[in-house]
This record gives structure tokens, sequence and C-alpha cells, in this order.
């Protein structure tokens, strides 16, 4: 366990030891800040019948975010080590490739849910001024946090075994965002498939984020949602271990 | 303490390793010696399970690589080839950090840190980043870290490559004061460097093994050259050099008046007993007469000479 800890910290420390990290977060927190800002001008303190998280998460912002940035996150992970020599030092320690791959994955989960903790006060603020609990519960922020840590286990692990694939961390970046965006944009056929029941409506509509986000949002949590997830994520962190293995059998 | 035993690595079409076998003890300095290309890292990698081989089979301290890959790694101290460190990490964290993953309780860990880095000579950088440090630091570095955790076997890919002359001096100094405690395996490409540190050398030559054994028994089937220079003519000294029938001779006129002449020395006798006695009976001066140790390069034709000669 204090191996997984040193590997854990390890990732953290090299997105701050360098700009990297501040990089990140700084935009992250502009682009909160801006989606925010918009979102609340646009509702011009009229009522809403609607949470305000709800109404963050149906805009674009948010998804624009997770896009743009998770693949930013994550590209470092396998791929710089490999471009720089230490993944064969890494490797002939004496760990597993679950702790590596685990490692990678936990480290870059940790910065993914701290770049959103300016959302989290965002929803504070909000809440102080307007001071009218039907607007901002408990509820729905707590789900929505739950939400985005979600995603962000799918995107973290995607990420990763895009990193995996490859010694360039721009490829890694590309391939990943490729993955993420693909992922995304298929959901939106569930919004031709209106309510139709045949078989790819229902995929459609299974394999929509922004329908499953919405759930979190509205202060629901979707158990469906939360299977497809978690067990997307499981597949990509597998088939991250199987990349890593893949050294030993080819 | 490593026996291997057949060893092939395929790269699709490219064999990296064809059939290789050798066997090291415990306690040795053995020198890996090829050039560029020669399968030397590639063993390295396999030995130290970071790739799997094609087939045959390794292994360390009586453990096969590609069964207890763990129980090999607690073994062994590796510093791959370029010497690769994270540069964002200082030298004290970055010890700290492998010292954690090779295990080492918290509670020596500090005093062992402390006791590499006195070793390698890095303790007065220990606060510094290793992205600031010269390649010589670095190199102790990974020294330090191939040092860390007291393995039974060390395993140095090239370490000297790349480093000033005292720096290599230093380099050496410190593999040579391990052995004995360690068993050691270093790879490079010049001969000095091994033949300085290493009890035994194995060869290796586009994958396969070329000669392993004591490396003065090796050079010594090498053909050294002995080199002398008289005051003659050139037409002489010609003739001369025929007649002393010591193998192949060349011969050129140097611009004052002297001729020097190249023997590949016949291993018999040293022939310079011979060239001395006969140029001193015909009264020509001699200025030069020395032999002139064996190159990697000479050992690799002797060695290859009969087997097809190198590619």
């Amino acid at each position: 366990m204090s191996v997984f800890r040193a590997l854990v910290r390890r990732e953290l420390s090299a997105f701050f030891q360098g700009p990297t990290g501040f990089i990140i977060i700084a935009a992250v927190l502009f682009l909160i800040g801006l989606g925010f800002v918009i979102v609340l001008s646009g509702l011009n303190g009229q009522a809403t019948p609607i949470p305000v998280t709800q109404v963050f998460y149906s805009t674009y912002f948010f998804w624009l975010i997770l896009l743009l940035i998770a693949p930013i996150i994550t590209m470092r992970s396998f791929a710089m080590e490999r471009a720089s020599g230490t993944y064969e030092s890494l490797m002939t320690a004496p760990i597993g490739d679950w702790q590596v791959v685990l490692s990678k994955f936990a480290g870059a989960l940790i910065f993914y849910a701290i770049l959103w903790v300016p959302l989290l006060v965002c929803s504070v603020v909000v809440r102080f001024y307007v001071g009218e609990s039907a607007v901002l519960g408990l509820g729905p922020v707590v789900t929505s946090a739950i939400g985005i840590l979600l995603v962000g286990c799918l995107y973290m692990s995607m990420g990763c075994f895009a990193s995996a694939l490859t010694r360039n961390q721009a490829v890694a970046a590309v391939s990943g965002f490729a993955m993420g965006a693909a992922l995304f944009f298929t959901g939106f056929f569930s919004y031709f498939a209106g309510d139709r029941s045949d078989w790819i409506s229902q995929l459609a509509r299974h394999v929509s984020l922004a329908n499953h986000m919405e759930s979190f949002s509205r202060g629901v949590i979707d158990l469906s949602a939360v299977i497809f997830f978690l067990s997307l994520t499981a597949l990509f962190l597998y088939l991250t271990h199987k990349v890593v293995e893949s050294r030993r059998w080819k | 303490m490593i026996e291997v035993e057949n060893l092939t690595k395929r790269y699709g079409q490219h064999v990296a390793l064809d059939g290789l076998s050798f066997s090291v003890d415990c306690g040795e300095v053995v020198g890996f010696l090829g050039p560029n290309g020669a399968g030397k890292s590639t063993t390295m990698r396999i030995l130290t399970t970071f790739m799997a081989a094609t087939s045959g089979s390794v292994r360390v301290g009586g453990d096969c690589v590609f069964e207890n890959p763990m129980r090999v790694r607690e073994r062994i101290g590796y510093m791959p080839e370029n010497n690769p460190l994270p540069t964002d990490l200082r030298v004290g964290d970055y010890l700290k950090f492998r010292a954690q993953l090779k295990h080492l309780a918290n509670g020596d860990s500090a005093n062992r840190i402390a006791g590499v880095m006195e070793q390698c000579g890095v303790a007065d950088v220990a606060g510094r980043f290793i992205g600031q440090l010269s390649r010589g630091y670095r190199q102790r570095v990974g020294l330090a870290d191939a040092l860390l955790a007291k393995p039974e076997l060390i395993v140095l890919d090239e370490p000297t490559a790349g480093l000033d002359p005292n720096q290599v001096r230093s380099v050496r100094r410190l593999i040579r004061g391990l052995a004995g405690g360690h068993t050691v395996l270093i790879s490079s490409h010049i001969l000095s460097e091994i033949e300085m540190t290493c009890d035994r050398v194995v060869i290796l030559h586009e994958g396969r093994l070329l000669a392993s054994g004591a490396l003065e028994e090796l050079m010594a089937k090498a053909n050294a050259v002995v080199v002398a220079e008289v005051r003659a003519s050139l037409i002489d000294a010609k003739k001369w050099a025929t007649k002393l029938a010591l193998g192949q001779a060349e011969c050129a006129a140097q611009p004052d008046g002297y001729v020097r002449c190249q023997f590949a020395e016949a291993k018999s006798a040293d022939a310079r007993e011979k060239i001395f006695a006969s140029a001193n009976e015909r009264g020509w001066p001699l200025r030069e007469l020395s032999r002139q140790a064996p190159s990697l390069e000479d050992l690799f034709v002797s060695l290859t000479h009969g087997k097809g000669g190198p590619k």
C-alpha cells in the first residue's frame, strides 16, 4: 500500500513540480468562471424552475471543459515515461503492472477532482446570494459532484489507455480526445431517436453522457448511469493493463 | 547468479538475439562487450524482466525471469541505457521515491539513502533538481539508485557513456569497489573500459556469443601489431620486412628518412627481439620498436575470422 501511495504522490507531484498543473488549473478556473457568469446573467434574476446546477450542465461549458482538459491531464501518464525512458526503471522495480496502471489512473483522477473544486465554490457563492434552497439545494450539488467524479473516472481511464498506446504526448492527447469526443457525440443520436423504442434508440439513450449527467444535476443518482460509468472505466483500465503487459509478449 | 540458455529474441523479421547462452557466477564482475546493435541492451532488458524473450530460458539467482519476475526484480539493481531519470525531482526525493518502490522499510531507508549518496558522491547535490545536474552527477544518481536496495546483482548498461575522462575514472573506481559484495554485469563497446573493471568478459556479435573468458586469454588470441621505425631506404626496408616473415608487413617512408614498418605479429614468440637483432645486424638505426595492444576491432576481427568474418 505504501508503494501505491508513493506512486500516486509521484504522479501528482509531476503536475505541480512544473507549470503544467497550474496552467491547467488556471485555464479551467477561467472557463468555469466564464460559464457560471454567462449562465447567471442569462437567468438575469428571473426565477428558474430547475436547479442552477442543471442549467450549468445543459450548457456546453461543462462538456467543453471535460472534453478538452481530460486528455491533457492524462496524456503524460505513460507517454512521457516512455519517451524519457524512465518507464524502464519503473517497470523493473519490484512493483506489479496493476499498481502502475491504478496509480496513474488515481493520480489523474485526484488532479481532475481538484480542478472542479472552484465549481463547488461557485455553487456556494450563488447559494449565499440567492438564499433560496429551491434554486440550489444540497442534494443536487452533492449528486452533481458524484456525477462529475464518475464522468471523470471514465475519461481518465480512457486517457490513460490512449497514453499507454504511444510514446508521444501529442498523439496521446489527440487520440484520447478523439475517443472522448466520439463517446460524447454518439450520445447525440438520442436526440434524433425521440421516443422510439428500437434497439438503436435505446442504445443511444444509454450511452448519452448528457442524459446521465442531467439526472445527476437534478439530484437523482441513476443506478444504470453509475453502472455505465464504472463498467466502462473498468474496461479501459483492463485494456490499459493489457497494453502495459504487452511489452512482455511482444 | 545468471544462467542464460539459448536465448532468442526477434523483433518481427529482425533477429536481435540468436541462441545466446552464458552464465555468471556470484561475486563476479563481468563485462558485456560488443559493437552497437550486438544485443547487449536487449539481453539486459530480458534479464531485468522488462521484456520477454522469443524463446530460451533466463534464470537469475535460480528464479526464472518469466515465471517469477517479482523475485528477480527484488534481486536486481538496474541502470538502463542512457540512465533515464525524472528531471523534475530533487536527488534526495528521487532516491526516497525509489526506496519506497523497492520496499525499503521507512526506518532504514533514510540511512540507506544517505549511505548510497555518500558512496556515489552525490550527497552534496541532494537538494538539487536532477534536471540541473551535469551528466556525471546524473550517472552517479543512477548508480546510487541501482545500489539502493543492496541488490545481489547489479546490471549497468553503458555506465560511462558520454562522460568526460575524469568522470569515467571516478565511475570506474566506484564499480571496481562493488566487486566482491555484488555480482556486477556491465555493458560497453569500449574495450579499455571493460579491461579496467572486469574479471571476465562475454563478447557478443550479432546476437550470438562470440567468446567468453578472462580478457587476457582472449587478447592473447588477437594479433598485436608491432611497429618498427628504421633508417633505411624504402626498397631495402621492404625487402627486409618480407625476409623477416612476421606476417603481413606494411612499410611507409617518413619525411625524415626513416621507414615505418608495421608487422602483423605472428602468434608465437615476441617478434620484437627478432626485429631488433636483424636491424642491428644491418647497422640500421632503430628509433622506435613497440607492440600495440590489439583494439576491440582487432579482437573482433580475430574472433570472427574463420566464422565467415564480420558481415
